[in-house]
């Protein structure tokens, strides 16, 4: 990386003077930097909303990048080591589909574990690509599937020998990475693209003692999501080429579906970030992690919850861990994650990223600081106390790999009709289900639903995570496919 | 030549007062930290732009937090007071032959040194053997104390700055296990009268009156905080501030005072009917 260019942020040294120049505007956005919304002036601030503009020659074009943004996403493809960068403002969401869409087409068969996020389905859907399922393992201490077994994407490779790619998450949302270099090594040798989502893992890229990133291991392209550990707008992330890959199809099949109005402040916001990070990013995620550390230590001397660190790594299925991660298994003090979750929104004004049927994810960031570690190891300890001593038998809700009958795309869009949750036992799903957050499918289109896996969604809601994914927005009907 | 400190007590209400020079200046790692001279109250210390004491009002305060309690509670041994760290509270705790212990947990450093340099009056309560300073996020020190004090002071002032952590759910939980059976927790609980403090105001006693049988509110005057009305909360286990109130007690002791009284001590109580309502309102929710 050349840290003196890392210094400039051109997207956003062109605001600035876009600024200065006072330029009369008769393009869109029709609030005419903010004047014709006055409320929304109040509310954001007149340079938020002064700075909300659409592509101009000054300013370049997202979809078709030859000055400013250009050199904006060469100064991130440097900065994380990457061939290419692409800003996306869809979401990582669209990193993810723009990474199925530009590797697999109809008909052919991507590797993927089956604790993808629903992003990863919802493009084989839309491409017609074959989801092989390498199977999860699971940790049964806590409930949580891991990463992908080395041996387990061997025997993969050699039973499905045509698949186009495989998609590995790096690391997943608990902070567990499989075997990524030697994933790729083998991937690379069957002639397979590897395709990483690093949703949660944009600070590998700037952090000692992490796992490794999806660049630095060599896979093809990966998904940051820079508003995640980055630092940048929410929506805003990124995408990463390595060597070899053809970045001009990449910039077309993104075209497919991004928008022609590509929002500034997302985009100012990915090139301030990148600068950051480039400049202070291993400073920061090192205090990042040590207060995670430490929250984990403290956590931990509470008794009854299990905040798990670096000590899962098995050198197999958890051949890695993020420190950065702060998961806590809360079984142990005889309550789900979603029942803490909500303690802490609702009695402690905690907000934490997600509670899950056994454990709880608390995302610490360069926006953090010790004091509200605090306060979080605080409520954490009042709610042990609160709870009492007496244990419940609680259901540890395991991850269920269903069978996959048919490809998503074709269930998708099959002949279907809706029925009651529990008069589908032994059908095909026509449709998704999950618990978000996550947002890692329970049932997938295409997938046969069990007694298990309906027992399961019952449990959820019951303790009260937010199901969703079907047509029915209360979750009771799902589309199930027509019997021939 | 005029120079005038301002406090805002809301967007639209300030507090100005007229300053001789300015003392000191400078960022801790936790706040920003001032002391001004001034005509009409003295020395002022300010954090993060608020009058934290005066020279000529803090007697009112550092009175209230500590008699009140004492006038309940027969037996004082070991005190905790989160914050503290002018050392105010600790002198008049000093003049309480009984108490053993006094513990200051106090995370910022740098404000001791002020206070110590600035307002050694004050600070004096530091010199007492009975006194030990721990430099601890008060959270921190709390998880570690079971069954340890007779009395907590939480003498810490903001509820939206660094010191936000002491006025949550947590905290008043975390203190409760803290204290022996029939402990006694006072706190600022800050001023009802601006509608941007009343939502803090109505959050602190909610979470003390889930958290201990007993919770009351009390007042004192107090010119420098906003509208120049303060609030104090005492949440106990066991005693009531009123009914379990001793007079006879506690004037035996013969102690000189500026503010408090045993007469007050009662009205301190009394409070006007906005406040009554918005404390009961509180109390009906679960």
């Amino acid at each position: 990386m050349d840290r003196i260019s890392q210094h400039t942020a051109p997207v956003y040294e062109a605001m600035l003077e876009l600024r200065k120049r006072r330029v009369v505007p008769f393009d869109v956005p029709g609030h005419k930097r903010g004047r014709g919304n006055p409320e929304l002036v109040d509310f954001l601030g007149e340079k938020c909303v002064g700075v909300d503009v659409n592509s101009m020659k000054m300013l370049d074009n997202l979809s078709h990048p030859v000055s400013v943004i250009k050199e904006a996403e060469e100064l991130t493809a440097d900065a994380f080591g990457a061939q290419k960068a692409f800003f996306m403002v869809h979401g990582t969401t669209s990193a993810v589909q723009a990474m199925v869409l530009a590797t697999v087409r109809a008909g052919e068969e991507i590797l993927l574990p089956r604790n993808v996020h629903k992003s990863v389905i919802n493009a084989l859907v839309l491409c017609g690509g074959i989801p092989v399922y390498v199977p999860v393992r699971v940790n049964h201490q806590i409930g949580i599937a891991t990463g992908m077994a080395l041996s387990d994407v061997e025997r993969a490779i050699r039973e499905h020998p045509q698949a186009k790619a495989i998609f590995v998450n790096n690391p997943t949302y608990y902070g567990i990475a499989s075997d990524l270099k030697g994933i790729v090594d083998i991937a690379h040798k069957a002639g397979m693209k590897v395709l990483v989502d690093e949703a949660h893992g944009t600070h590998l890229y700037f952090g000692d003692n992490l796992p490794i990133s999806g660049m630095a291991a060599g896979a093809d392209l990966a998904a940051v999501s820079m508003h995640k550990s980055g630092g940048s707008l929410t929506q805003s992330s990124i995408m990463l080429c390595g060597k070899g890959v053809d970045a001009e199809y990449v910039q077309q099949i993104i075209n497919l579906t991004q928008t022609t109005s590509a929002s500034y402040l997302l985009i100012s916001s990915l090139d301030l970030s990148r600068r950051n990070l480039a400049l202070h990013g291993r400073e920061s995620f090192e205090k990042v992690s040590s207060m995670a550390e430490y929250a984990r230590a403290e956590i931990n001397e509470i008794g009854g919850f299990y905040a798990y660190g670096r000590e899962l790594i098995d050198g197999d299925s958890v051949f890695d861990f993020d420190v950065t991660k702060l998961s806590v298994f809360t079984q142990g003090i005889g309550m789900t994650g979603i029942e803490v979750y909500d303690m802490l929104r609702d009695e402690y004004d905690i907000q934490i990223e997600f509670g899950d049927i056994g454990n709880i994810l608390a995302y610490i960031s360069i926006g953090d600081r010790i004091r509200d570690i605090e306060r979080l190891v605080g409520a954490l300890e009042d709610i042990a106390d609160r709870a009492g001593k007496d244990k419940k038998e609680l259901y540890c809700g395991e991850f269920i790999a269903p069978e996959l009958v048919m490809s998503p795309r074709e269930a998708f869009y099959a002949q279907g009709e809706k029925l009651p949750l529990e008069k589908t036992v032994g059908r095909v799903a026509g449709e998704m289900l999950m618990c978000y957050p996550p947002g890692i499918p329970i049932l997938t289109p295409g997938e046969r639903i069990t007694q298990e896996i309906l027992d399961y969604i019952e449990y959820a809601r019951e303790k009260g995570c937010s199901l969703q994914g079907t047509q029915d927005l209360e979750c009771r009907e799902m589309r199930i496919l027509t019997e021939i | 030549m005029e120079i005038w400190f301002s406090q805002m007590d809301t967007e639209n209400v300030k507090t100005s007062v007229r300053v001789d020079k300015q003392l000191f200046s400078k960022q801790s790692e936790y706040q920003r930290i001032d002391v001004f001279e001034s005509r009409e109250f003295g020395r002022m210390i300010v954090l993060d732009g608020e009058i934290i004491f005066s020279e000529a009002d803090e007697f009112i305060y550092n009175e209230m937090v500590v008699h009140v309690p004492m006038a309940v509670h027969p037996n004082v041994k070991n005190v905790l007071i989160i914050g503290g760290g002018d050392g105010g509270v600790a002198k008049v705790l000093t003049q309480y032959p009984e108490i053993e212990s006094i513990d200051v947990v106090e995370p910022d450093e740098m404000f001791i040194e002020v206070s110590r340099e600035f307002f050694p009056e004050t600070a004096k309560g530091f010199d007492d053997e009975r006194v030990k300073i721990t430099n601890m996020d008060g959270l921190r020190f709390l998880r570690r104390c079971r069954d340890k004090y007779d009395l907590i002071i939480n003498d810490s002032t903001d509820p939206f700055g660094h010191t936000e952590g002491l006025f949550t759910r947590e905290f008043y939980g975390n203190c409760y296990r803290a204290l022996h059976d029939d402990g006694i927790m006072v706190y600022q609980h800050g001023s009802p009268f601006y509608d941007e403090d009343e939502a803090a105001f109505r959050a602190m006693h909610r979470k003390a009156y889930q958290s201990f049988p007993v919770s009351r509110v009390y007042q004192a005057g107090i010119p420098t905080c906003p509208a120049g009305l303060w609030m104090f909360g005492f949440a106990s286990k066991k005693y009531h501030p009123l009914k379990d109130f001793d007079a006879k007690r506690w004037n035996k002791r013969g102690l000189k005072t500026w503010y408090y009284t045993t007469h007050l001590h009662k009205g301190a109580f009394m409070l006007p009917k906005y406040v009554e309502d918005i404390l009961s309102e509180e109390e009906q929710k679960k």
